[in-house]
């Protein structure tokens, strides 16, 4: 633990890369394995199962400390994060605990099962042997929230330094949903048979935004374009008899989408492709909100499915015959591709994204304007030579996005955030003008610098008008330029209209209040783009 | 009533004077001299001796009449008298007695060793007005000779691979009590022009500080690679800061006590010093002054005072216009 709370302060006490590479990959070479272990799993988003409730840890803290539970809330809503609130409101350590990370996981893990009055007893016991940054180590494992600005991607590379081993074949042994309760190190890391990998998807290709002018890219015959759908981006895997359907967060969604696994029996054993899980009317696509009542769903009612069918938006080809087609060109992936999808049965959930032809940039603008009209996000540019690269490398995929709807709104309310956005008020809600009225209508929370929050939360601090809890009301007289994607009717909001991907493109200082844009021209985008 | 809150701030009818006043009023009784405290444009000032040389180095000309810890004036119908508050080197306490009753304004103060203020002293009051920038218990400080080894080893270690250690403090008392835990051997120790004039000022005075070289357009900044660059908050995020390459930066402030303000600054580390009482300094002084009435001001006001009032306390919340320790504006208080 003491190691393992030692990394977590470098990579913690530095925004160098190099440095938190460094320092992961020494780690790896001197860790047990079983430490090691669970190291790639806690950095890679596998959490040990929460045994014990945040409620139960919040009043055993406060009682600890010595102070009422309400004063352990005000003060973890300043903090931010509730395993850092608890490590330091504690008192001091009284001993000192010397045991391994995986000692400590399987400790907590053994606290599932038992009584509440031995779970308090333990928690209370390590606590008293932990300082600080150990116990806020600690308090991560019980609470189960580990982010620590540490990416898979860069725990890959650091595995693969530590390992003198190659990073994309340990970024593909990574993907999948194992957790070392049902694997060891050797299965996951050294092991030469794929057998036990049936399910593993590959690590997903993804694009860089295209900032310069295209025709930067050169030759616009180099190119294949198609559109950047509105769904969830997914891995669809046949392979030994069985179908898996992942999302790009790594998780196994094949039971949410019956129509895609079933469609998958179609497939030649050996298949992997990469696509868009699209809700879509078999002409058209539908509204990504129509797709959203599926996502969270993992059980679908047949009425549902009806009401919201999806298709297979196929990107690209990834495997063949239990062949791993990767390094071949996009052109020829892309080739085999088409072959496949012929080849599946009419009305089968899946097709080819189309591709777009073009002749020259200014015809591919031309089309790229239409996005909002086929319910795209913007267009996708893939270069005909390039491999489907582990992870997001800039040069062969780009993807060149619409600009963004936009409208002038006043901040009406202003709420704190959390993490490193603790104490700063950072999420904001936004109203345009009806009559005299001011009518609320989208939170935004992103697209500030860090100098913006922290002018604007000054400025909140003394122009509070009213404070409902956590959030206050604010004096109308900042306004931001809303930027967002796309605008749908919503009956839940009381403007009407519900926004997709809001943000604050810029902040007004420029602009009064009594030129803010009106509740009209809300409805007039809607009437437009809905 | 013995102090009033008025637009203009804290205001003592039987002596007619306030105390720490950010609106211009004709006499003004001054804490300390960091800007919310110490303001322009006041008819005439009382201060201590010890802090009379920074207050007219920031507010220039003024009318000043200085006052020894401990002594007692008579101004009108109120006994005033000033006590050390331990927070900067002059700081005070201002105790004002009218007809019996006895309230004391804390000013900013913290009870931490710091080789240069005087040590904050209690005292016995009815009604005691107390900042309460860090009233919430997750500040605890830590040993101020733990953090003076961290900071050195972190300047050691950055000094070792060339280079520049950046440490972002305030110029008046926070930079001079980090100048002090510093270990001169390690390299030379740079400081901002704000910083060194403060310094100037306290060299003056006797203060004794270790050596430190002005960053001037001429200083060679090569020749000065591992060098520790002593500067305000503000400056480190500013072009100032860009001719130190390459550099890892850090603050002291009480706030690096908590992780996601050290990560919003994009800070590498954060030390906690602070110059402000944590939760156990603001409990130990509230209960040494034996009052019946606490009244808090800048900080955690509502939580601060909420927890008093579970203690017990006749609690109340004052409205004035003072800062504390602020890390996010870059305002110095």
């Amino acid at each position: 633990m003491k190691a393992f709370a030692a990394l977590f302060a470098t990579l913690d006490q530095t925004t160098r890369t190099t440095v938190k590479v460094a320092a992961l990959a020494e780690y790896f070479r001197n860790a047990p394995e079983a430490d090691r272990l669970w190291t790639i799993a806690l950095f890679s988003g596998r959490r040990p199962k929460r045994a014990i409730t945040t409620t139960r840890l919040r009043e055993w803290a406060a009682e600890r400390a010595g102070i009422p539970l309400w004063l352990f809330e005000d003060s973890y809503g300043v903090v931010g994060d509730l395993a850092e609130t608890i490590a330091l409101v504690l008192p001091p350590p009284s001993t000192t605990h010397d045991a391994s990370l995986g000692a400590w996981i399987d400790r907590l893990r053994a606290l599932k099962d038992a009584d509440d009055a031995t779970r308090k007893a333990q928690v209370l016991a390590a606590w008293e042997g932990l300082v600080l940054l150990e116990r806020l180590v600690f308090n991560k494992l019980l609470t189960g929230g580990f982010r620590v600005g540490i990416s898979a991607g860069l725990m890959t590379r650091a595995l693969a330094q530590a390992l003198n081993r190659d990073e994309a074949e340990l970024a593909h042994r990574l993907m999948g949903d194992w957790t070392p309760d049902n694997t060891t190190w050797a299965d996951l890391i050294e092991s030469h048979d794929p057998a036990d990998r049936l399910s593993r998807p590959y690590p997903f290709c993804l694009a860089h935004g295209l900032e310069d002018a295209p025709e930067r890219l050169g030759p616009p015959a180099d190119w294949f374009a198609e559109w950047k759908w509105d769904g969830i981006r997914g891995q669809i895997i046949r392979r030994g008899g069985q179908t898996f359907l992942w999302s790009r967060g790594e998780e196994l969604i094949t039971d949410r989408f019956p129509e895609l696994a079933a469609l998958a029996n179609h497939l030649p054993e050996g298949t992997v492709i990469d696509g868009e899980i699209l809700s879509h009317d078999g002409t058209a696509p539908l509204p990504f909100a129509t797709l959203q009542k599926r996502i969270t769903r993992k059980t679908v009612p047949k009425k549902l499915l009806a009401e919201a069918p999806v298709i297979l938006m196929a990107y690209d080809l990834l495997e063949v015959a239990g062949r791993d087609l990767r390094a071949h060109p996009f052109a020829d992936r892309r080739a085999r591709l088409e072959t496949l999808v012929r080849a599946l049965p009419e009305g089968t959930p899946l097709r080819p994204s189309p591709a777009i032809p073009f002749n020259s940039w200014n015809d591919l603008a031309a089309t790229r304007a239409t996005t909002r009209a086929r319910r795209a996000e913007g267009l996708m540019l893939k270069r005909r030579t390039g491999p489907y690269h582990a992870g997001r490398k800039r040069g062969d995929w780009w993807k060149w996005k619409l600009d963004p709807l936009s409208i002038d709104a006043v901040m009406i309310y202003a709420q704190a955030g959390h993490g490193r956005r603790a104490n700063l008020y950072t999420d904001f809600t936004f109203a345009v003008r009806d009559g005299d009225a001011l009518v609320p209508f989208t939170k935004a929370y992103s697209g500030l610098t860090d100098a913006e929050f922290r002018q604007i939360t000054a400025w909140v601090r003394k122009n509070t008008l009213d404070r409902f809890g956590p959030v206050r009301q604010v004096r109308p007289e900042q306004v931001f330029e809303i930027a967002f994607e796309g605008i749908q009717a919503s009956p839940r909001h009381k403007s009407g209209v519900a926004l997709r991907f809001p943000r604050m493109a810029r902040w007004r200082h420029d602009k009064p209040v009594s030129e803010i844009d009106t509740l009209d021209t809300l409805r007039a985008m809607l009437a437009r783009y809905g | 009533m013995v102090l009033t809150l008025t637009p203009n701030g804290l205001y003592c009818p039987a002596g007619d004077f306030h105390i720490d006043p950010w609106r211009p009023v004709a006499r003004a009784l001054i804490t300390h001299g960091h800007a919310d405290h110490a303001r322009g444009g006041h008819g005439a000032y009382l201060a201590t001796d010890i802090a009379a040389p920074v207050m007219r180095h920031r507010l220039g000309a003024i009318t000043l009449d200085t006052i020894l810890y401990g002594e007692v004036r008579q101004i009108g119908g109120a006994g005033v008298s000033f006590h050390p508050a331990g927070h900067v080197p002059g700081s005070a306490q201002i105790r004002v007695e009218v007809a019996g009753e006895v309230w004391v304004v804390s000013g900013d103060y913290k009870l931490e060793h710091d080789p240069f203020p005087t040590p904050f002293a209690p005292g016995r009051c009815h009604q005691f007005v107390t900042e309460c920038t860090f009233g919430l218990p997750v500040f605890d400080w830590p040993d101020p000779a733990e953090v003076a080894r961290e900071i050195n080893a972190w300047w050691a270690a950055n000094a070792a691979e060339g280079r520049f250690s950046l440490l972002g403090a305030y110029a008046l008392g926070k930079a001079q009590r980090v100048l002090a835990m510093l270990d001169p051997s390690v390299a030379p120790i740079l400081t901002h022009g704000a910083i060194e004039a403060t310094n100037a000022v306290m060299r003056a005075q006797g203060f004794a500080l270790p050596e430190t070289r002005h960053v001037t357009p001429e200083t060679d900044l090569r020749a000065m690679r591992g060098a520790l660059v002593l500067a305000p908050p503000g400056a480190l995020s500013g072009p100032w800061a860009r001719r130190f390459r390459p550099a890892s930066t850090g603050f002291a402030s009480g706030w690096m006590r908590l992780r996601g303000v050290r990560r919003r600054r994009a800070a590498d580390r954060g030390f906690v010093v602070s110059d402000h009482a944590d939760w156990a300094g603001l409990n130990r002084a509230i209960a040494a002054t034996g009052a019946e009435t606490i009244h808090v001001t800048h900080g955690y006001t509502e939580v601060f005072a909420r927890w008093l009032s579970d203690q017990g306390h006749d609690a109340r919340v004052l409205r004035t216009e003072f800062s504390g320790e602020t890390l996010d504006d870059g305002a110095e208080p």
